[in-house]
């Protein structure tokens, strides 16, 4: 039996050759990415927003009537519903503004929700009633801030875990293309209009971790390459690691594929946006491990002297009494 | 690298078969199998995203604490100028403003004044500092004013007080196993798993259950009433039920002193009125307040009092007779239910605030039950498909590769029983990325290995090679990881936090299985194979 091999021995692609246009591309990209954020905006679920969400499946309808839906709701006189289907097309959720005044009385709250869904109980008997989530304003704020933190603060530190282990320029390296993983991401939900809520922000440092492991794998390489190549020209090293660390990139990316495909299509419908974000977090973050993280070391002047120890004062002089002794 | 003491290799299979069989009983309860009832059970816990379940977030007003510690002082300071050796005359005392003020009216009085209420304040905090602080300005006007470290005091303690009401009022339900934590300053989390119906428990928690028996001011005139315009020393008070109420307004003035407050109670139950067999809460105080109310209602017969339940009117009676005996009746046309709930929250004793219902998240059982049955199918069938991949890919070592991943998983399902952590939606995230990790360090060794052999190295140098240069990426991407994992647990809420857990865990167990145990397989491989050459 022979093993499968992704990538042939001695493959050698010249990857850096193409630094400047696909670094180009990438740039658009993020600036195409934080445009649609701010012109269309995220899709923010009431995790970040407030208010209330109930999540209703027809258990023996293939589609939800979504039309109907928003029909019946808004009769209630709460104001206009927002209805999306997620995961099935039978599985909806139906996401109100709370109603005023429920700051001070959470039994308005309680009251709109009883009275949504018994209103479609009564109009449409498979609806099951599967979650309602209510937040208040307040909360929001707060968790849309400790996630915010918890993102920003961990790719932080991590930055500067690899500034220590490897030299600076590695680590803007790494916080660079993480920027650009998430970016990309997060144009994606605008661009969708899938439901961003605090799952998703799971998936982002999820797809960040996945991304920054993938980094790693290179920079590893290329520190280990730039002790023992000395004189090699920088792109050239970078493309000799790149090369030798593909084979390894593939099968680790096809591997992770394989779970999140599974989990996509065979998975809870609940987890889809977040199973979603992260596969994209796949292809995204091998990219950027290869086209954001390596080239920045071009630019920022890597080389090797920074791995190779220093000769110091009294080694010098010890080697200089060798050499004349 | 071929040598692997005895002990040594005893005891990574110690680890590892033992954590990996405390897996045993939450893989046969998510498969709906019977454990052994003799074997202890240990399992991890599921979150309410997967078990199904009501999230409830309370928050308490800090400011009302505050109102209470003022009140309390104005109070105070009435009851000891009553007890005094010597009268001390004080006017136009006031609580507004964050703070307690009066004047003295006599100048030379102010040092026994000060003497008299030094004794009110106590002290907080660690430093030694007083709940109070009390300055005289204009040489005859005192200024209380709580500190900060009196009202985190009262906050604290206020808070701690409401946490066992509301956990003597969840259990009085007979929910199964609620989670009720107090989080931060001035919240208090209710988690409670399984339930349909969460409209019985807010409503059982969001009851004050400030129980209040005063005087009917009869003096004041319907249109006064309608218009709130209390006589002097009374107040105005909504009726619960306006359509039941006396006056015929929807409000009844009362005294606003010389009331008992019902938080002397020894026992509240649900019972019928004998007369017309409604429902009707029965009260029995203990002894002072028993002697309290024997001694109102003795004074004033005939006249009507009122039941005031936070601050409205559940009824207004007429005293026929005097209450001796310790007990009373609460009317208010009640149904059976909600004479029952009120029974509860008067046993339990009154909320020392407020609290209010900030985030509320009910997930249905079936949605539970859905998930959890989905999750698990997707998980298989991904991870054999990765298995196979793993097989053709790496042949023997891939074996290894297989074996490590269904140990990791076990181990960290093992682990999480035995701490007692709760696996939650993005948990199973956690999962994912720790499993794509621990695959990932075998993918770095077997292509290093692969690599050093197409170098011309022999099978093991290799071998060592492959491990000894592979492990330092793993090392930085797992330290990486653990940075994250662990500022995510500490700053994250909910699902970050259960993401991260699972991450944590998953590090350890995923560098043990992947680097750890694969190289004492493939070194016992080697040391009896003595293979010449590998497939790889």
């Amino acid at each position: 039996m022979k093993l499968l091999k992704l990538v042939p021995d001695n493959t050698n692609i010249h990857f850096l050759k193409w630094r400047v246009p696909f670094y180009v591309m990438s740039l658009l990209l993020m600036a195409a990415s934080l445009a649609l954020v701010f012109t269309k905006g995220l899709n923010l679920g009431v995790d970040f927003v407030g208010g209330q969400m109930i999540r209703v499946t027809f258990e023996r309808s293939a589609t939800a009537p979504v039309a109907a839906l928003r029909g019946e709701v808004a009769s209630l006189g709460y104001g206009e519903p927002i209805i999306q289907q997620f995961g099935k097309p039978n599985e909806v959720s139906i996401r109100m503004k709370l109603p005023h005044g429920s700051d001070d009385d959470a039994g308005l709250a309680d009251a709109m929700s009883r009275k949504i869904t018994g209103a479609i109980k009564a109009r449409h008997g498979d609806a099951r009633i599967d979650g309602i989530d209510s937040v208040s304003g307040k909360v929001s704020k707060e968790l849309g801030w400790t996630a915010f933190k918890a993102l920003g603060l961990s790719a932080l530190a991590v930055a500067a875990y690899i500034w220590v282990r490897f030299e600076w320029q590695f680590g803007i390296g790494a916080l660079l293309s993480l920027v650009h993983d998430v970016t990309l991401t997060l144009g994606m939900f605008a661009l969708t209009q899938m439901e961003f809520d605090l799952n998703i922000v799971a998936a982002l440092l999820t797809l960040i971790g996945y991304s920054l492991n993938d980094t790693i794998v290179v920079y590893d390489r290329i520190r280990e390459n730039l002790k023992k190549f000395r004189r090699m020209p920088l792109p050239e090293l970078l493309d000799l690691s790149v090369n030798e660390t593909l084979s390894r990139t593939l099968v680790t990316s096809l591997s992770m594929l394989i779970t999140l495909v599974a989990l996509l299509l065979l998975g809870p419908n609940v987890i889809f946006g977040f199973t979603a974000a992260i596969t994209l977090g796949i292809f995204v973050g091998t990219y950027s491990s290869i086209y954001m993280a390596a080239p920045i070391l071009i630019w920022l002047k890597v080389n090797s002297s920074s791995f190779v120890p220093v000769e110091s004062a009294t080694d010098r002089q010890e080697r200089l009494a060798r050499e004349r002794g | 690298m071929l040598d692997f003491p005895r002990w040594k290799q005893l005891w990574f299979w110690f680890v590892a078969l033992a954590a990996a069989l405390s897996a045993l009983p939450s893989i046969f309860s998510l498969a709906n199998l019977d454990w052994p009832a003799a074997l202890p059970a240990p399992k991890v816990n599921l979150g309410l995203d997967l078990a199904g379940g009501s999230h409830i977030l309370l928050e308490a007003n800090p400011a009302q604490v505050v109102r209470q510690k003022l009140d309390a002082m104005e109070e105070n300071i009435h009851s000891k100028l009553r007890v005094a050796d010597k009268p001390i005359r004080i006017g136009d005392i006031s609580t507004k403003d964050g703070n307690v003020t009066f004047m003295v009216e006599d100048a030379t009085q102010v040092d026994a004044m000060r003497e008299l209420i030094l004794p009110l304040t106590t002290g907080a905090g660690m430093t030694g500092q007083r709940d109070w602080d009390i300055q005289v300005v204009d040489t005859t006007r005192f200024v209380l004013t709580p500190t900060k470290e009196g009202i985190d005091q009262a906050v604290t303690a206020a808070m701690d007080t409401a946490t066992e009401v509301v956990r003597t009022r969840i259990d009085a339900l007979g929910t199964r196993e609620p989670t009720i934590i107090r989080q931060g300053r001035d919240r208090i989390v209710v988690q409670v798993p399984g339930l349909k119906d969460t409209q019985a428990l807010k409503d059982l928690i969001g009851k004050t259950a400030k129980l209040e028996f005063k005087l009917v001011d009869t003096s004041a005139s319907p249109t006064d009433i309608q218009q709130g315009i209390a006589p002097p020393g009374s107040q105005i008070v909504p009726f619960a039920d306006p359509k039941k109420s006396s006056t015929g307004v929807g409000a009844i003035a009362v005294k606003r002193l010389g009331g008992i407050k019902g938080d002397s109670l020894t026992d509240a139950k649900q019972t019928f009125d004998q007369r017309n067999n409604e429902p009707v809460v029965s009260i029995t105080f203990d002894q002072q307040g028993g002697a309290k109310f024997a001694k109102l209602t003795s004074e004033n017969v005939n006249k009507p009092f009122a039941i005031i339940l936070d601050d409205k009117v559940l009824s207004a009676p007429n005293i026929n007779e005097p209450i001796m005996g310790g007990s009373a009746q609460i009317t208010g046309s009640f149904t059976v239910e909600s004479a029952n709930q009120l029974a509860i929250s008067l046993r339990s004793g009154a909320l020392p605030v407020d609290l209010k219902v900030v985030e509320e998240r009910t997930v249905g059982p079936d949605l539970g039950a859905d998930s959890i049955r989905k999750g698990a199918i997707a998980f298989i069938v991904g991870t054999t498909a990765l298995m196979i991949f793993m097989l053709f890919t790496y042949g023997r070592f891939g074996v290894y590769t297989c074996l490590a991943l269904v140990l990791n998983v076990m181990m960290i399902l093992g682990i999480m029983s035995l701490a007692n952590t709760t696996l939650t939606l993005p948990g199973i995230a956690g999962f994912v990325l720790t499993i794509g990790a621990a695959v990932d360090a075998n993918v770095l060794i077997n292509e290093r290995i692969r690599e050093e052999r197409h170098r011309g190295r022999r099978v093991v140098q290799a071998v060592e090679m492959g491990y000894k240069e592979a492990s330092r990426a793993i090392f930085d991407a797992n330290v990486t990881n653990v940075i994250a994992a662990m500022l995510m647990g500490y700053f994250g809420t909910g699902p970050i936090r259960g993401f991260a857990i699972v991450l944590i865990i998953g590090i350890f167990t995923s560098v043990f299985t992947a680097v750890s145990l694969t190289r004492l397989w493939v070194a016992n491989w080697l040391r009896r194979a003595r293979p010449e050459d590998i497939m790889l």
